[in-house]
This record gives structure tokens, sequence and C-alpha cells, in this order.
């Protein structure tokens, strides 16, 4: 497919196109080869699609101007019946153009539908999402984490997702296109990131109030600092005396659906690490302002979440702060 | 034969509760069809200021969810269906020339099951549980576990007004089959009906699919059945497949009628024959069917398997050629003609171009790969507003103003049609066209929020302050129509210079529609008699008593009769505080009344036979419909 890819690119059209759409994000600033595919499909079918609008916003304008009734013209025009030679051109050049773009599109569609999960040399991850949070899985390395998908540059990442409540559906515009997460089945696909980044995910399916913020994402590291993480995430992170107090909160009240050790399962989200993550609530800024917030108030944060207000005064939310800063 | 016993006449609020005549029922769909329209628009526009500026907090997130599924609900099934049911009313039995449709009685019965099936789904608004799993309302976020009452009057407004669509439907159908004047050969029916009849078929074979599946979801909610839920072993993509099987049909049941209007409009305002008609209804009977063989192009991101994404895939880029076909027929109908710019054509015009952008997004969508990047996305939103906006709102809107003048005997005001006309225009491409590029930037759809710097500020802006633009077209023309209803009734029989049968006779029609049924002579029947230098259309039979149904207050009893057991279905199960209260709704006694009130019209209907009554020649009057 490279030669048409190098065909495409030379269009002028595509330079209009970049031109316009230069420095937006989304499936127009791809970082990975699954992206990267979908982008210049998309290309391909917008630049039949503008061939189509041209053609037909040109004779559209041409005969509102052209035949609008002029003052003084009487009788009727001629009656015309139809013509078989322009219908049939324009049943056949649209049906071609259709052939163009079915020919990849059945391509693709295979090509995304291949199983990695045979390939020794990906990387599996099982995503189980959540109302309104997302939870992966390392099975290979024995790891549990949530809301940050940290990954390899440059490696294959095949992904198994399920999910534990509703529909959700796992994307990341920059990386991959979306595949729903459904309860009770499991769904597989692909993808890669080409550089070191942080990229943005996203549930894609309504699945309640907080829909809109079931956001997550994904870490790109080179794969010394990936294995550096996967080392460091299963190292019992080191609490200073001055959290040490946080500790017993969060023993008290916490632990009962949050994991702070990578190989354990809880209710809520894993929190191992948590302090490495840039974001608390899966959305807001990893800040000690927005933790906060989030520990007192958990429906003004996120509505609709399934986390409890335990009623934490104001030196307890600190206290808190301080241990989970710490979760390294 | 001439038996003429007397028959009881209702006047006032009795007549339109009691009425079964089709010009007085399209009357009725108009206006239950624009009051829903108005509640969806305003929803919409709570929508839109609530995503107009990052992270917004006008409406809470769950009301957001409320606002989107009702929004969607109400137009799809309260608004656009019921001013098609309008349209196809008012006109299809005087285009075929006939005297009524098929069923009058059915007809009514059709019309009060959609409006009470509609005010039991807005009642939620005031009991506090509104529907929220979006119009599509897929398990298991539907169910019981993740949503509240509120799907319950989804589930039980949709099955009661779904009922009446479908009789609707049954209806037309056995009408143009079989009430087609002498003369009018299928291939002489003009477009308008051609599509209705291919829109009555694809209700006939589609509604029965979303019958049964808010069968299940019902069965699921109200006496826990388990078609939908996981633990015990249902499917919940079940639904997706059985609500799609119907929901794409759907689609065209809605465009297709709209592609009629367009091609009535363009025909008679470039005062030509439509070009290409035979190729018009073959693209037209192509395209229903094809709407059957594309459902699962909604389920691309479902996982159903290569296999099936890429047959769906191609299946649905083919509607493309007959869609394609359509358009290029308009544009030479223009072509060569005299075209007048009234309000009816500059909607009709203004839809080519508009509908042409909403069929190349539906063609870059059916490309399954890249639809894993728009799915769910506000380019998603952006195609199909552009089809179901500037597709079926732009044909309602152009058939409205052409066929005004034949409901009620006025004309709309011209000059503030226009206003409405460019306010909705403009309004409807700024609100829309940026909502492209939201969704190829990320933006997913039914959001309540969406955080700053994400470059999505400019275009959400711009698209709040467009539909802020369609909304005042809306207001536009709700005081054109209080205008006009203030006129005179003074239009003129014939006021566009037509060419098809509905203009033959006077606006409004009497409630015989023709004294003689005419002879067709060939398509466009009334435009063959003018070219053939008659004033009005032949006669086909010599003046005689004519038949006419008996009203009948029974559809709206039956109707209120489900309304009842609906509601009584939906509490049965419901705690309430109150030991009376307890006693009488939430067991199955408010139901079962419901039903026997549903039963006891039924016998009534059944038992007494009512021949209807005659109008003899000798008082025939050409008085028309009141309104």
């Amino acid at each position: 497919m490279s030669r048409w890819k190098f065909i495409w690119r030379l269009t002028p059209l595509f330079a209009v196109l970049a031109l316009l759409l230069s420095g937006c994000q989304g499936a127009f600033n791809p970082q990975g080869s699954n992206a990267k595919d979908q982008l210049w499909l998309i290309e391909l079918a917008f630049f039949i699609m503008i061939l189509v609008l041209v053609v037909v916003f040109g004779i559209f304008f041409y005969v509102i101007i052209r035949f609008r009734k002029r003052k003084g013209q009487t009788g009727y025009p001629k009656q015309v019946e139809g013509s078989h030679k322009l219908e049939v051109i324009w049943t056949v050049i649209p049906f071609i153009l259709l052939m163009i773009l079915a020919i990849p599109t059945v391509l693709l569609t295979f090509h995304f539908a291949q199983n990695a999960n045979n390939d020794k040399d990906a990387l599996h991850i099982k995503v189980t999402a959540h109302q309104f949070w997302w939870e992966f899985e390392y099975p290979d390395l024995g790891i549990r984490t949530a809301e940050d998908l940290v990954i390899p540059v440059g490696k294959k990442i095949s992904v198994e997702l399920t999910s534990a409540d509703v529909l959700h559906s796992f994307w990341i515009p920059e990386l991959a296109g979306k595949m729903d997460t459904n309860p009770g089945m499991v769904n597989k696909m692909f993808f890669n990131a080409d550089k070191e980044g942080v990229y943005k995910g996203k549930c894609a399916e309504l699945c309640g109030s907080s829909h809109a913020l079931m956001d997550f994402k994904v870490v790109a590291k080179s794969e010394a600092d990936f294995n550096a993480w996967a080392k460091q995430i299963k190292q019992p992170a080191a609490i200073s005396a001055d959290a040490a107090k946080g500790e017993e909160i969060f023993k008290n009240k916490c632990l009962q659906c949050h994991a702070v050790t990578p190989d354990q399962r809880g209710f809520g989200p894993n929190l191992a690490g948590f302090a490495n993550r840039n974001t608390v609530a899966g959305f807001r800024p990893n800040e000690p302002e927005w933790i906060s917030k989030w520990l007192t108030d958990p429906q003004a944060v996120k509505p609709g979440t399934l986390m409890p207000n335990v009623g934490l005064n104001q030196q307890e939310v600190s206290e808190l702060v301080k241990y989970l800063q710490e979760l390294k | 034969m001439s038996h003429s016993h007397s028959v009881k006449r209702y006047h006032g609020l009795m007549d339109w509760l009691t009425t079964v005549d089709h010009k007085k029922i399209a009357i009725l769909y108009l206006v239950a069809g624009g009051f829903f329209l108005a509640v969806g628009g305003f929803e919409a526009m709570l929508i839109r200021l609530q995503l107009m500026f990052p992270e917004n907090t006008f409406v809470a997130a769950h009301t957001f969810n409320e606002l989107i599924t009702m929004h969607g609900t109400t137009m799809i099934f309260l608004a656009g269906m019921p001013l098609l049911f309008a349209l196809m009313n008012a006109v299809v039995p005087l285009q075929i020339g006939a005297r009524d449709v098929a069923f009058p009685f059915v007809n009514a019965l059709g019309f009060w099951l959609f409006f009470f099936g509609g005010v039991l789904m807005n009642i939620s608004w005031f009991i506090g549980t509104v529907p929220d799993a979006g119009w599509t309302s897929y398990p298991p976020l539907a169910s019981n576990t993740y949503s509240g009452m509120g799907v319950n009057y989804y589930v039980v407004g949709l099955q009661i007004a779904g009922l009446g669509s479908l009789i609707g439907g049954i209806n037309f159908l056995v009408t143009i089959v079989n009430m087609r004047a002498p003369g009018m050969s299928f291939m002489r029916m003009p477009l308008f009906t051609w599509t209705i009849f291919i829109a009555s078929a694809i209700i006939l074979f589609a509604f029965p699919a979303i019958t049964v599946g808010l069968v299940l979801l019902l069965f699921d909610r109200l006496f826990g059945a388990n078609f939908f839920e996981v633990a015990n072993g249902g499917n919940p993509v079940l639904w997706q497949h059985i609500f799609w099987i119907f929901g794409h049909p759907e689609v065209y049941i809605l465009i297709l009628p709209a592609f009629g209007v367009i091609s009535e409009v363009v025909s008679t305002f470039s005062s030509k024959r439509l070009f290409g008609y035979s190729s018009m209804v073959f693209a037209t009977v192509l395209i229903g069917f094809l709407s059957f063989m594309v459902w699962a192009h909604h389920m691309f991101s479902v996982g159903l398997g290569p296999v099936a994404n890429a047959l769906f895939s191609v299946a649905t880029m083919l509607i493309a050629v007959p869609t394609g076909i359509k358009i290029f027929n308009w544009l030479f109908t223009y072509w060569g003609g005299h075209i007048r710019f009234t309000t009816a054509n500059l909607f009709a015009s203004s839809f080519i171009p508009t509908f042409v952008i909403g069929g190349v997004t539906g063609v870059m969508l059916s490309v399954a790969p890249a639809d894993y990047q728009f799915h769910d996305t506000y380019f998603v939103v952006a195609h199909f507003h552009y089809t179901i906006v500037g597709g079926l709102v732009f044909g309602i809107f152009a058939g409205l103003f052409y066929w005004w003048p034949k409901m009620f005997g006025r004309m709309l005001d011209e000059r503030l049609g226009k206003v409405t006309f460019w306010f909705f225009f403009i309004g409807f491409h700024l609100t829309f066209l940026v909502q492209h590029f939201l969704g190829l930037q990320g933006m997913p759809r039914r959001v309540f929020t969406y955080l700053k710097g994400q470059g999505w500020d400019t275009e959400n802006m711009i698209s709040t302050v467009g539909a802020l633009m369609m909304g005042i077209a809306s207001i536009v023309l709700l005081i054109n129509v209080l205008i006009t209803s203030l006129k005179p009734r003074n239009a003129d029989a014939d006021p566009w210079d037509g060419r098809t049968l509905e203009w033959a006779i006077p606006s409004p029609p009497p409630e015989y529609n023709f004294a003689q049924t005419p002879l067709v002579r060939g398509l466009d029947a009334l435009w063959v008699e003018k070219e053939a230098g008659n004033k009005t259309i032949t006669p086909a039979e010599p003046l005689g008593p004519i038949h006419m149904p008996s009203p009948s207050i029974l559809p709206f009893v039956m109707s209120v009769g489900f309304f009842i057991a609906g509601f009584g279905f939906m509490y049965a199960k419901h705690e309430f505080a109150n030991g009376i209260a307890s006693f009488l709704f939430g067991n199955y006694i408010v139901a079962v009344a419901g039903l026997v009130i549903v039963l006891v019209s039924m016998f009534l209907r059944s038992v007494f036979d009512d021949h209807g009554f005659h109008i003899e020649p000798e008082e025939l009057q050409e008085k028309g419909v009141k309104a």
C-alpha cells in the first residue's frame, strides 16, 4: 500500500488539508501505525468525497443561477423525460469511486482484526472498564494498575478488552481507533506508539453520568524506562515518617476498596505508584489541591462516581494527600 | 344504495377528538408534532448552552444525559415521524385521487396512540425520573441495575407510540395499493406518494423489530427477565442488533418522504416534469431495500469481527449510488427550467447541497477502519444532523410552505418565510459544520462537559450560536403561522401552478376531497389536463352520493386505555409511602383497568356495525375542513 500512500501524499489537496488541520490533535495527529493507517484511509475517503462535492456544488450553483425565472419570461420550459446516457453515467461513476474506496477498506478491516495475542514480541495488556475508570493488567508482568497505561515505545501492544459493568469504549485518538468493552465478552485490538509521550485516552460509549470524565492516559516510555517503571512499581513504597499518619488513615478508610500493591485487585482502582500518575480521578492534574478536592467530595469532582464520601475531616485529607504523594 | 341515515356530527373539541377525516388528522399530527418539535428544540438549546463553554455548570451531568436522551427520542419519534404523517395524511389521498384513506378509524387510532405514547414519555419530566440511557437505550446501562424508573417511560412510551406508527404505515400501504383513481398506474404516481409507499413498507418490516426489542427490555425491567442481563446469561449486543435492525431503516422512513417532498417542490417550481422519473422510482425502491441490509454499520466498534464489518461496510457504501441518482435527477429537473425561488423552493434547493454533505460523510463513516476513529464522536453527530435536519427538516419545511394553502386555505407569509429560511439555513450550517472538525479532533458525543485546552472551545461556541439562530428561525415560523391563521381563508385551489391532483380541488378540500373521482391520463395528472387546455381534471364517474365514514370517539378512548395500562405496569412494583396509594398503584389494578378500557373499546368497535353515511349530490358544497 506504500505506493498508493505516496501518490496520495502528493496531491495538492492533502497539502490544503494538512494546512487546514495543522496543530490539530485527535485522529489528525497519529503517533502510531494503527492511527496512521486510519488517517490514510480517512484522507482517501475525504479526497473522493471532496471530488463529489465539487462536482455537485458546481452543477448546483450553475443551475440555480443560470435558470432562475427572469422577468418577462413566459410560457413553459421544455418538458424533458430524462436521459438514459446521463443516468447511466451518474450511476457508473459513483460506483467506480466506491470500489476504489471499498478495496482498501476491506483490506484494512482484516488487517486491524489480526490477533496479536500470539505474537511473542507484543506486550499483552488486559483492560477492564468500570464506571468511570480504567483498570489495566499486565498478565506477563504481574502488574495491575489504573488510569495510566504505561507502555514501551515501538513495541506492539496487544489488548484484551472487557467491562465490569456497562458498555464502554476504549479509545486513544492519536494511537488507535476505538473498540467497545462489552461485559461478558472479550474484544481484541493492537496498537503501538512511535514516540515517547503522554496520549489522551477516552471512553467513547455513553456509560452514565460521568461518561465525559472517564479519561485515561497512555504513557509511552523508552524500553529501558518502561522496565524501570515495571520494577519500581513492584517495590513497596518507602513511606516517610511524615506520611505515616496518612498511611494509617488509608488503612482504616480506603484499603477496603483500593489496593496499593500491584498484585492485588480491589473494588476501586489499584493505587500502586499513584504519585507517578498524571491525573487524579482520571482527568484532573495530580496535584495536592485536586487530590484533596477529590477526597473531600468525590461526587463534586466526578458526578455519579462509586467512590463514597467517607467523611474525612480537613486534617485527615491533608495527611492522606501526603501519603498518596509518596506512593511511588 | 343511497340509504341516507343521519349520523351524529360533532362540533368544537369533540369534532377533533372524534374525527376520522385524514385532513383533520393531518392537522392533529401537525399540531402535536410541532409541539414536540418545540420541546425537542428547547432540549437542544439547553444542550448547546451547556456545551457553549468548557467545564460549564449550566446543567448537571445526569440532567444532561436526560436531555440528550429525550432530545433524540423526541425528535425522531415524536417530531420527525408525526410531521411526516401530517404531510402524508394531508397529501397522499389527494395525490392519488382518493376520497379517503383505506381505514379511517385505524388512521385516527394511529394518531391517538402516538399522541398518548409521546405524552406518557414526557410526563417523566414532571415526575422527575427521566429516561437517561441515550435514545438508543443500550443495556446494561438501560437495565434496572444502572438506570432508574426513567427508562420505563422510554420503553412504555415508545411501545405505545410505535404501535401508532405501525398501524399508520399499514394504512397508507393499503391506501396507496387500493385507492388510486382510475388511470393512476404505479408508474403515474407522484413521487411523494411513491416515497410514502416505500416508507410505509419499511415501517411494516422495521417497526415489529423495535416492538419485539421493547418487549424484551420491558420484560427485563418489569418482570426480571434476563434477555440482556450478562450475569444471568443475557447478551447486551442482542439489543444493539434488534435496535439497529429497526433503527437503520427508521432513518430511511424519515428521509424517503423528505426526498418525495423535494421531488414535488423542485418540479413544480421549475415548471418541469421530474427528470428521470422512472430512475427516481427505482432508486427509491432500492434505497428501501438496502436500508435493511446495513444495520451493523452502527456497530463497527462492537467487535463483530472483520467479515461482518467488511460486508456491512461495502453494503453501506452502495446506498450512495441510488442516492446519487436522485441528487443528479433533481439538479437536472432544475436544468433548463424557469426556477421560482419561493420559500418552499428555497428550502428544497438548499436541501440538495446540504444533504450531499450529509451523504458524503455517511460514506466516510461506512469505511469501517476509519469509523473506528469516527464512531461516537461529534463527526457522527454532525453527519446525522446533516441528514436528519438538513434532509428531513428542510424537506418538512419545504413541504409545509408548499402545502400549507392546501391544508388550511391560507398562504403563509413569504417574506417571513424567507427570514425563517435564512436564519435556519445559516444557523444550521454554523451549528453542525464545525462539529465535523470537533469529532476529528477527538471530541466524543454525549459528553456533558469538556476540559479546557483541547482546542474545542471556539467550535463549540460557534455551534451554540448557530443553534440559537435556528431557535430564532423557529420562532419566526411560529409567528408566521399565527399571523396567517388570522387572515381570511382565500387561497386559490392552485396557487403555485401545480402539476399533481391535489391542486385540482379547492383549498382546503371539502371533506369528500373529490366530488367525482378523477380520471388520470398521465404522470402529473393536472399538468396533462393543463397542457390539453382543460381548466380542471376530467371526472371518471357521474356525480352521485358520496359514502363517508362516521366519526368515532373509540380511537381516543382506546389510546387512553393504553396510556393508563402503561402507567399501571410501570408502577406495579413501585414502593409507595402511602398505604392506600400503595394498594391502588403498587398493584396491577391500574394496569388491568387500562387494559379493560382497551378491550371494551375493541369489543364495541366489533359489535356495532357502522356503515357511515352518504352525502347526497344536492348537499354538495365546496366547503373545506375547519382549521
